[in-house]
């Protein structure tokens, strides 16, 4: 009973996972490039907060600095995303190069304030 | 104190020469205090080695009294001053005044300065200084565009140096002086051009130089003086001045000594009186010191009263020396200006030490009167040691005076003031030392501090109306002696009934340990005789009593004397308050001082041990003991720092290691991007949109950069500046290129 309920779980998994897929291929490429932007932030920053577990917060800023870098540019891409995404009534009258253009304008600014924090 | 206050205002007063002057002579004073007061501590000291360290002045009413102690020496002392004439300290002073770089004063006028006061002093310099300065001085009278002043200065140099010079460029100098003279109108034009023919006269044999209008150039000289002997400088409303009046005299010394034939003598006669006039403004120091003082201030060419006096000095000496018949100057006056110059002593820079000198050489060889000094080699006499007061006289250069004798006229013992017995004596001369002395043990004189006056009596009657000392000459000795000390006796008393308790005698002039004791209820006395080789009673000038607690707490007693007998009484029951109710052991110390005494004391007597009543909660703590002076200034205790200890840093491997880590997303990302076949067909493919496209990839590229820049050494208002101009470049391309974009993206919408 246990190894059938056990199998049926990891094939409704498996099942979820495939109508997962399924449904995210017919996503359009650029939300995937968007998405792969901020799996890429994600992952930097939990690399460095890795780092900073095991080696300890010295210098802190430095390692905030870092972190936020990350997180800032994972938010801001999530921001672009929602924009983008055409599904999203809310933002039918926003092109997709001016919501591009607030991205790279936020970017540039979260990295101003980043590098003068950086030390 | 009031002779304080007099000092400061005669400092005020008198110019920056006269404060040189002034303060020489106070100098001179605190030397003769320092060593008054040093001859105590010396004596107190070789009489008990192992007594004490050397008299710190430790409490306030300690070094109080040893103020007023040299206040009243500095009464005593100032009365009378004692000129001493110029001896090897100021040879010593020239040469390390006036020191040759690479064989030269500088300027004539000053290689003159130097010259004339070495060959005074009697200094050979000459030879170091010839190779030179000679090709100086030759240069200066043949050039043609030197001035008369060069020319003086340059003769003067030849006068002591005596270059070789041909006659033509005494000639050529010579008819250039006298076409100056023709047309000179200031004093100096006067002075300078007369000085140097004056010059070349005596320089040059073959020359024949000589004034022929005399006369006219008195004339000129003499319109330049003012109704009180001063003169001006120009007759262009100068301002008259003593220095000039010297400048003045020396110019028409030179034109008699010039004048083919001889100057009218009435003229010589005004200048004469002039000359009388000019020595009424005579100002003076109350020590007998005389001077010239400049009475304009606000002229730029202001001279102190040793210049000024300088001048006059030689300006009157030359024209005494050139005219017959003698100047009526009385000798005092002469004498008074010898003291000044004598009294400054040995000045700090070169200018007053050639004035002073060169006034003295002038003053030594004047056809007024040449003054005689008085002086004693040693103002502090022995008994002891049987020492016999000497005196010398000398002229001002200190070479030696004519015969003559020296009679001791009066002598004042300080505080009577009743004449001594020792008085009306002549001295004894001794040719070889050329030292007048008397023998002051056979003249039963006591200890103390006296005043003599002096009177120099001249041999030969003709040399009264050469020489000049001035009438009485005031000095002051010291003559110590050995004091004897009797009846020393140290008791304790009950106070009440004034019983003695204990008593103990005294060995004051050796070692005596007592050991008393006593309670608050009781007296301490202490008493004992001094009287002076002669038997009479002596009041030394320090008497005190010190007790010193075992805690370093020290109280100090002055004693008071009645008549013959010195008696210390301390009541404890008055002091117990004053002694902050400090039982215990009280070491007691006494001392006896004077600058006269010779066998000066300061001698622990033993010590004393007080029994006082408990201190009350209300009284006064005892202070807290002094700090010791000398360790104020030793060396400061170390400073150690602290810093902070440095952060624990990974291992650098780990480091790199975790920056190839964050670098994974990145390339997890681009092999990402390649799955999704991610393709750059939507960059623009026209000319001008694709160029402004890289325009904009390249100003965030620069944006990037820039922040690391930023990072790395930028300040942030640098960065700012530049990201100013990088994002209003980066707005407008990036508008076009997102425009163009979307333009794109809404046509193929349409369509």
């Amino acid at each position: 009973m246990a190894k059938s309920s056990s199998s049926s779980t990891a094939k409704d998994a498996q099942a979820l996972i495939q109508s997962l897929r399924s449904a995210y291929s017919a996503t359009p490429t650029n939300l995937k490039i968007i998405d792969l932007y901020v799996m890429f932030a994600i992952f930097t920053g939990l690399i460095q907060v890795v780092y900073m577990a095991l080696v300890g917060s010295f210098p802190f800023n430095s390692f905030l600095s870092g972190v936020l870098s990350c997180i800032g540019t994972a938010v801001l891409a999530v921001c672009l995303r929602i924009q983008v995404n055409k599904e999203n009534k809310e933002f039918k009258d926003l092109p997709p190069e001016r919501a591009f253009a607030d991205f790279v304008l936020c970017n540039l600014v979260l990295h101003l304030v980043i590098m003068n924090f950086l030390g | 104190m009031e002779r304080e206050k007099e000092k400061k205002g005669r400092k005020g007063e008198r110019g920056w020469e006269g404060d040189v002057a002034g303060e020489e002579r106070e100098r001179k004073r605190d030397r003769e205090r320092e060593r008054e007061s040093r001859l105590i501590s010396f004596k107190v000291f070789s009489k008990n080695p192992r007594n004490q360290p050397p008299p710190k002045i430790k409490g306030m009413a300690r070094s109080l009294w040893f103020l007023a102690f040299l206040l009243s020496l500095s009464v005593f002392t100032c009365k009378a001053a004692v000129f001493q004439p110029i001896s090897d300290r100021h040879r010593s002073a020239a040469l390390d005044l006036f020191v040759p770089v690479d064989g030269s004063f500088g300027s004539l006028e000053e290689t003159y300065e130097a010259l004339r006061t070495f060959q005074i002093l009697g200094i050979d310099k000459v030879a170091d200084i010839n190779p030179a300065t000679c090709p100086l001085v030759v240069e200066t009278l043949a050039s043609q565009s030197s001035k008369a002043k060069d020319i003086f200065h340059a003769l003067r140099v030849n006068s002591i140096l005596r270059c070789s010079i041909d006659t033509g460029a005494f000639e050529g100098a010579g008819s250039k002086l006298q076409s100056v003279l023709k047309d000179a109108s200031s004093l100096l034009d006067f002075y300078y051009s007369i000085g140097s023919l004056v010059l070349i006269k005596d320089q040059s044999s073959e020359s024949n130089v000589f004034l022929e209008d005399a006369d006219g150039i008195f004339h000129s000289i003499k319109s330049l003086s003012q109704s009180d002997g001063r003169w001006r400088y120009s007759s262009n409303g100068a301002e008259s001045s003593t220095y000039a009046a010297g400048i003045a005299l020396e110019a028409l010394s030179g034109v008699v000594s010039l004048a083919s034939s001889g100057v009218d003598q009435s003229m010589i006669g005004i200048v004469k009186n002039d000359i009388m006039k000019l020595f009424d403004s005579l100002e003076g120091y109350d020590d007998g010191a005389l001077f010239f003082d400049e009475k304009l201030v606000d002229a730029s060419e202001h001279q102190g009263p040793l210049s000024t006096t300088s001048s006059v000095v030689r300006g009157v000496t030359a024209f005494a020396a050139v005219t017959s018949g003698r100047l009526n100057i009385p000798g005092d006056k002469i004498l008074g200006m010898a003291y000044f110059f004598l009294g400054i002593g040995v000045p700090g820079n070169t200018k007053d030490l050639f004035n002073q000198i060169e006034s003295l050489a002038c003053l030594e060889n004047n056809k007024i009167s040449i003054p005689l000094i008085l002086s004693l080699p040693a103002t502090v006499l022995s008994l002891t040691s049987k020492d016999q007061l000497k005196v010398k006289v000398n002229t001002v250069l200190g070479l030696d005076a004519p015969p003559l004798t020296v009679e001791l006229v009066q002598a004042f013992k300080s505080g009577s003031k009743d004449t001594h017995a020792f008085q009306g004596q002549e001295l004894k001369f001794d040719p070889e030392s050329s030292i007048h002395s008397l023998d002051l043990l056979s003249q039963s004189i006591d200890v103390g501090k006296y005043t003599l006056a002096f009177e120099v009596l001249l041999h030969d009657p003709e040399h009264k109306n050469i020489y000049t000392s001035g009438g009485r000459t005031l000095a002051n000795i010291f003559v110590t002696g050995v004091v004897t000390i009797d009846g020393a006796e140290i008791s304790v008393l009950d106070s009440d009934v004034g019983s003695v308790e204990t008593k103990k005698k005294l060995d004051l002039s050796g070692e005596s340990t007592v050991s008393l004791s006593a309670n608050h209820l009781q007296k301490l006395r202490i008493t004992f005789d001094l009287a002076t080789p002669l038997g009479y009673a002596f009041v030394p000038h320090q008497v005190f009593l010190k007790l010193r607690h075992e805690s370093k707490v020290e109280h100090i007693f002055v004693s008071g004397n009645s008549g013959k007998q010195f008696e210390i009484i301390l009541d404890f029951l008055g002091l117990v308050e004053k002694f902050y109710y400090l039982s215990g052991i009280y070491d007691i110390q006494l001392t006896v001082g004077d600058a006269v005494m010779e066998n000066s004391f300061l001698q622990d007597l033993g010590h004393v041990e007080l029994d006082l009543p408990e201190r009350p909660e209300k009284a006064t703590r005892p202070p807290s003991p002094p700090v010791d002076p000398y360790s104020r200034f030793g060396p400061k205790q170390e400073i150690s720092h602290i810093f902070r200890a440095p952060e624990k840093l990974p291992p650098k491997e780990l480091s790199l290691c975790f920056l190839a880590l964050t670098l994974l997303p990145f390339v997890g990302f681009l092999i990402g991007l390649i799955y999704l076949r991610v393709n750059l067909k939507n960059f623009p493919t026209s000319a001008l949109p694709a160029a402004f496209a890289i325009l904009f990839q390249a100003g965030i590229a620069a944006v990037l950069l820039l922040y690391v820049l930023f990072w790395l050494k930028l300040d942030l208002f640098t960065t700012l500046k530049t990201l100013g101009f990088l994002g209003t470049f980066l707005l407008f391309v990036g508008h076009r290129t997102l425009s163009y974009l979307a333009s794109i993206s809404a046509k193929v919408k349409s369509a």
